[in-house]
């Protein structure tokens, strides 16, 4: 148990480079750091896609380059449809993990969080230290895989049993590069283990004077809501992970089955159970996506209030619809199992939880859009990403609408619908959360703007490129086109080629896009336009009433007293129409009370 | 339009610093840290006292996790073959059930040490007993896995003795996590810097080990 | 530059809509019995998913459209209402269009999943493995033989591990790489995994169902027309999982029985 006097309030700022920058324990560079770990992983997942892209609209084509990543997997630069499935599941793992879960969560969390409840600092800057630290380890083992052994695993980022744990015998990557993968991801669920604790007692326990549960916005909330979420699943997927490093290197029979025979041997397994890993696999999985998608409603919203100039219709209606979603979608999970031999009683009873999530998801939507009549909308690169958000959010949510519904999972279930809805679902709406974020927080990160033009450019072509790359995917599922196929050698999936060359040369222009995205955030970060003084956007939370960027303390050696609910909009006020959490400024309101 | 009118900060009553009330989750300090009590904390639980509950909570978790694998894989399963735990586990459970009493014995001196009534005797002993016993079971549990071993039972024998080491050997490492808490609680009261909620986590996490140990037990006697 | 991006909101979301209502890529026509209660149930959520999308996308370009760049006397307003408004119709809209499907859903998925198979339907057994499906058929006896793993042998073609000479049942047994079944006839398909997950997908028959390695699961349907279709495997099982499939022949019952009888020569 650490010393909380001793670190969270009174750890002097660092003089050596390595405890500044490197191990630093300060929240506000772990935030940074786990930034820019998730920038690298995302760009690395979107090289990737790529190539699965390339290959799959033109089955022959040579990548350039690709045969100095793997020559057996690409001799002369042309993939082999175990190489793809290996990227394949690369893509999913880094962006599930180290892209979606990292960014939203980790990276604007750890800065923010401890800065909008008014804190020093995290309750327990090591285990803070340790969580990057450890999340980083993980990052360098999943790559470690694309050079170790005959390569990655090529199961997906779903990793079934028993492909997981029979080990080399059923293909490339599955015997090292499974016993990787699993080490990764154990080690990365400690990572957001540690990370979760820190969260959950920051906002509990460190909030300033004044600040009551019903203060802090809707950002913390977010981040509270989905580090419990964290807690929850991260420590179920690591025994699950344990477990497979055992069935491979202990030579224990939890998830092979007896009897299975490959290349005519029967293998040297005996009863395990291959629905037990899906069953503690999606019992992670399906919270997982909350926990990429719950951060983001919260940065949209904060944002979109910041722009509105007005709150949200209600504070607490989102606030409960987002903590109802944590709730629903630890009884949701077995929607993923419809057609994988679970009892189908069991299918019914998962299918209206999973209709029944609907509501909240539907309830914030509502709220966020609703709130935008009457406002005084400001258009900018962070608005413009977080009304995107919405759009895309409501685009891949209607898709679960036929997905949660056993009947017509027969006919969808791994289809490219499924590809489709998640992708964008948690996958673009996350992704626009994360760049709104960005956006939206760059000058009191690094004191200089980005730069709005570029910042334009990068929306419009991400958001109509990431319309034209997912919503032919649903076409396709709804034709019937199988997920994971390396080619498409059916005579049924021949005429869809064109469709898939379509989607390519969607995903190479709007990954492209993201290259703007890039230089925008490298150049602005030295050469930006300075930030002209604290609170650029006229916001009122607390991150905008500290210098820029914060001091190492986060509020220089006092602390913050808040007066007022979080979003003061649209309200006269000595500074304009806001009124800051910290100002003990009495104020009349424009707009009505609710 | 109406007028809203911005209540004053109020400060919460049980948020209040308790510092003459003894008992859990409180937050008087042996000694104040520097006398200069940060506002911080003057508004807030000691974060050690919350944490302990999320640290429980996630370890409840796994091992919720690993039972669902023990019920579900037993379940589908013709392989399995039953065996007889060693009886040097039942000694482990007395160890750890009365390393619980030790270290409450230790927690309530620290107590009236603290609160500077009558001088008792220092209660690091207690802690050392306590720090004793737990070494104790793990070196019980090593026995038992010896013995175990010693019959032809390696974790990849059967499903039944994979879950048994799997089990064991994990709340065994979770007590030596909880020894080196006891072990830091220690150097902190010898160097008179220890808050009591520290050793309030310490001793939540301590009784919650022997609690899980006693529904391990119960897990693996009913379903070996 | 807001209206700009209200339009383009709305652009996307009409040419989103177009290829669902012209049917550009529908799914296949349906060839079951049981597929029609499917096809309904997809084509009523088709057309609450497509208006519930619809409708927020044009409001959400509407408002941006409406609110971005006021003037600078315009006053902030509510939406009437408010929150409460909103959660009232979530829950009654929404909810009720959501359990309504739920308990319509239920309806074609106990058709599939929750019906036993007719006394007389005729058993089939799939066996997939790495990366293939092998098809068996009882024989004249109406038996299947016994399955031993250690005799599966690819290289002699025993698949199954049978054991012919030992085995009485197993002697008829007909084993082949493609599905024949007769058109009208229920089908009790027993679907067993012979190393990892695969997936049994009809795209035409409406039948999708994983094979559980160490558990054997079955299914049934009906085939009401005659033709041939694709049987594809859609749980990833390895590198060959792209090439993993097999042809389904619907045939009249007179061709039924001459395949079989071709089949049983060649045995």
């Amino acid at each position: 148990m650490h010393d909380v006097a001793a670190h969270a309030a009174h750890h002097a700022p660092p003089t050596s480079f390595i405890r500044k920058h490197v191990f630093s324990l300060d929240h506000k560079v772990i935030g940074k750091q786990y930034y820019a770990l998730a920038l690298v992983a995302a760009f690395v997942g979107m090289f990737l896609s790529w190539f699965m892209r390339i290959h799959l609209a033109w089955n022959d084509t040579a990548i350039p380059g690709l045969q100095l990543l793997s020559k057996t997997g690409a001799p002369g630069g042309v993939m082999t449809p175990e190489y793809y499935l290996q990227l394949m599941t690369m893509h999913g793992t880094i962006m599930v993990f180290f892209v979606l879960t990292t960014a939203p969560f980790a990276a604007f969390g750890n800065y923010f969080l401890p800065i909008q409840v008014g804190a020093e600092d995290m309750p327990f800057p090591h285990f803070n230290m340790m969580s990057f630290w450890v999340t980083f380890v993980a990052f360098l083992v999943l790559m470690s895989s694309f050079i170790l052994g005959d390569g990655p695993t090529l199961g997906g980022w779903t990793q079934y049993a028993p492909l997981n744990a029979v080990g080399s015998v059923a293909g490339p990557g599955q015997g090292l590069g499974v016993v990787l993968w699993a080490t990764s991801i154990g080690l990365f669920c400690v990572g957001q283990l540690l990370g979760s604790l820190n969260f959950i007692t920051t906002t509990l326990d460190l909030r300033v004077k004044g600040m009551s549960l019903m203060r802090l916005p809707l950002t913390a909330w977010a981040w509270f809501i989905t580090s419990c979420m964290g807690l929850t699943a991260f420590a179920v997927l690591m025994p699950a992970c344990i477990l497979v490093i055992l069935d491979h290197v202990a030579g224990t029979s939890f998830f092979v089955a007896s009897n299975l025979v490959i290349n005519d041997q029967v293998q040297p397994h005996s009863g395990g159970s291959t629905l037990l890993w899906q069953h503690l696999f999606w019992f992670f999985g399906h919270p997982e996506v909350y926990i990429a998608i719950v951060p983001g409603l919260g940065i949209v919203s904060h944002i979109l209030i910041t722009n509105m100039r007005k709150p949200m219709l209600s504070h607490r209606t989102l606030i409960y619809s987002m903590g109802a979603l944590a709730v629903l979608s630890y009884m949701v999970y077995g929607h993923h199992m419809f057609v994988s031999g679970m009892n189908p009683f069991s299918s019914l009873a998962f299918s209206f939880p999973t209709l029944v999530i609907t509501i909240p998801s539907t309830i914030v939507v509502l709220v966020q859009v609703f709130s935008l009549y009457g406002s005084k909308l400001r258009i900018n690169s962070a608005s413009l990403f977080s009304l995107g958000f919405i759009s895309m959010f409501v685009a891949g949510g209607v898709s679960g609408f036929f997905l949660a519904q056993p009947s017509i999972d027969i006919m969808l279930h791994a289809t490219y619908f499924v590809v489709g809805h998640f992708h964008m679902v948690m996958g673009v709406a996350a992704m626009f959360g994360i760049f709104a974020g960005t956006y939206f927080w760059f000058p009191k990160m690094t004191g200089r703007m980005m730069n709005e033009t570029l910042g334009k450019a990068h929306f419009w072509l991400s958001f109509v490129g990431a319309y034209c790359i997912f919503m032919p995917f649903h076409y396709l599922g709804l034709a019937g086109n199988v997920r994971r196929y390396s080619s498409f050698v059916d005579d049924f999936l021949q005429p869809l080629i064109p469709v898939h060359r379509f989607i390519t040369v969607a995903a190479l222009l709007t990954g492209a896009a993201q290259l703007i995205f890039l230089y925008n955030l490298i150049h602005s970060r030295f050469w930006g336009k300075l930030a002209p003084n604290d609170n650029p956007w006229e916001a009122t939370s607390l991150e905008w009433s500290t210098a820029t960027p914060p001091p190492f303390d986060n509020f220089g050696g006092k602390h913050p007293v808040v007066y007022h609910d979080p979003y003061q909009y649209g309200v006269q006020s000595s500074v304009g129409d806001y009124v800051m959490q910290t100002s003990p400024e009495q104020v009349k309101t424009e707009s009505d009370e609710q | 339009m109406a007028t809203t009118v911005h209540e004053p900060p109020q400060i919460d009553p049980r948020r209040l610093p308790r510092q003459r009330q003894s008992g859990n989750g409180d937050w008087g300090n042996l000694r104040p840290s520097d006398g200069n009590v940060r506002v911080a904390l003057e508004y807030s639980p000691p974060p050690s006292s919350t944490a302990i509950w999320v640290v429980l909570f996630a370890v409840t978790m796994m091992f919720a996790a690993f039972s669902s694998a023990l019920i579900v894989r037993k379940g589908s399963s013709l392989d399995w073959q039953g065996f007889a735990l060693p009886s040097i586990l039942y000694f482990n459970t007395l160890v750890l059930i009365v390393s619980s009493l030790t270290l409450e014995v230790a927690r309530r001196r620290v107590t009236t040490f603290m609160g500077g009534g009558i001088q008792v005797e220092n209660p690091t002993r207690w802690l050392y007993v306590t720090l004793f016993l737990g070494l104790l079971f793990v070196a019980g549990q090593y026995v038992a896995w010896s013995q175990l071993r010693a019959e032809g039972l390696y974790l990849a024998t059967n499903p039944s003795s994979s879950f048994f080491y799997l089990l064991t050997v994990t709340h065994a490492l979770h007590v030596l996590g909880g020894l080196g808490g006891l072990l830091y609680v220690i150097r902190k009261l010898n160097r008179s810097a220890l808050r009591r909620n520290q050793l309030v986590a310490t001793a939540r996490y301590w009784h919650f080990m022997g609690l899980l140990w006693v529904y391990l037990l119960l897990l693996l006697w009913m379903k070996l | 530059m807001a209206k700009f991006f209200a339009i383009t909101i709305i652009i996307i979301a009409i040419a989103s809509a177009i290829p669902i209502l012209r049917h550009t890529w529908a799914p296949p026509e349906d060839i079951s019995t049981h597929g029609a209660l499917i096809d309904e149930q997809l084509s009523e959520t088709m057309a609450e998913a497509g208006i519930s999308f619809l409708a927020a996308q044009f409001v959400l370009a509407f408002f941006i459209w409406k609110f971005s760049n006021p003037a600078p006397d315009a006053k902030l307003k509510n939406f009437p209402g408010g929150a409460k408004g909103l959660v009232i119709a979530a829950f009654l809209v929404v909810g009720i269009e959501v359990m309504a499907l739920g308990i319509f859903g239920a309806k074609a998925w106990a058709n599939v999943y929750l019906t036993p198979p007719a006394a007389d339907a005729m058993p089939i057994q799939v066996q997939a493995g790495q990366f293939a499906f092998y098809f068996r058929y009882p024989g004249p006896d109406g038996k299947f033989g016994a399955t031993h793993p250690e005799l599966i042998n690819e290289g002699q073609q025993n698949y199954y591990g049978l054991d012919p000479e030992h085995d009485v049942d197993a002697r008829d047994d007909i084993v082949a790489a493609e599905m024949a079944i007769p058109v009208n006839k229920e089908i009790h398909l027993l679907m067993h995994s012979k190393d990892v997950g695969h997936s049994f997908y009809v795209r035409e028959l409406r039948v999708q169902q994983d094979f559980v390695p160490g558990l054997d699961v079955s299914l049934h349907f009906t085939a009401t027309k005659v033709g041939k279709y694709e049987i594809v495997c859609t749980q990833l099982c390895g590198l060959g999982h792209y090439n993993m499939k097999a042809y389904l022949e619907v045939l009249s019952q007179q061709d039924f029985d001459d395949w079989m009888k071709k089949e049983t020569a060649m045995q």
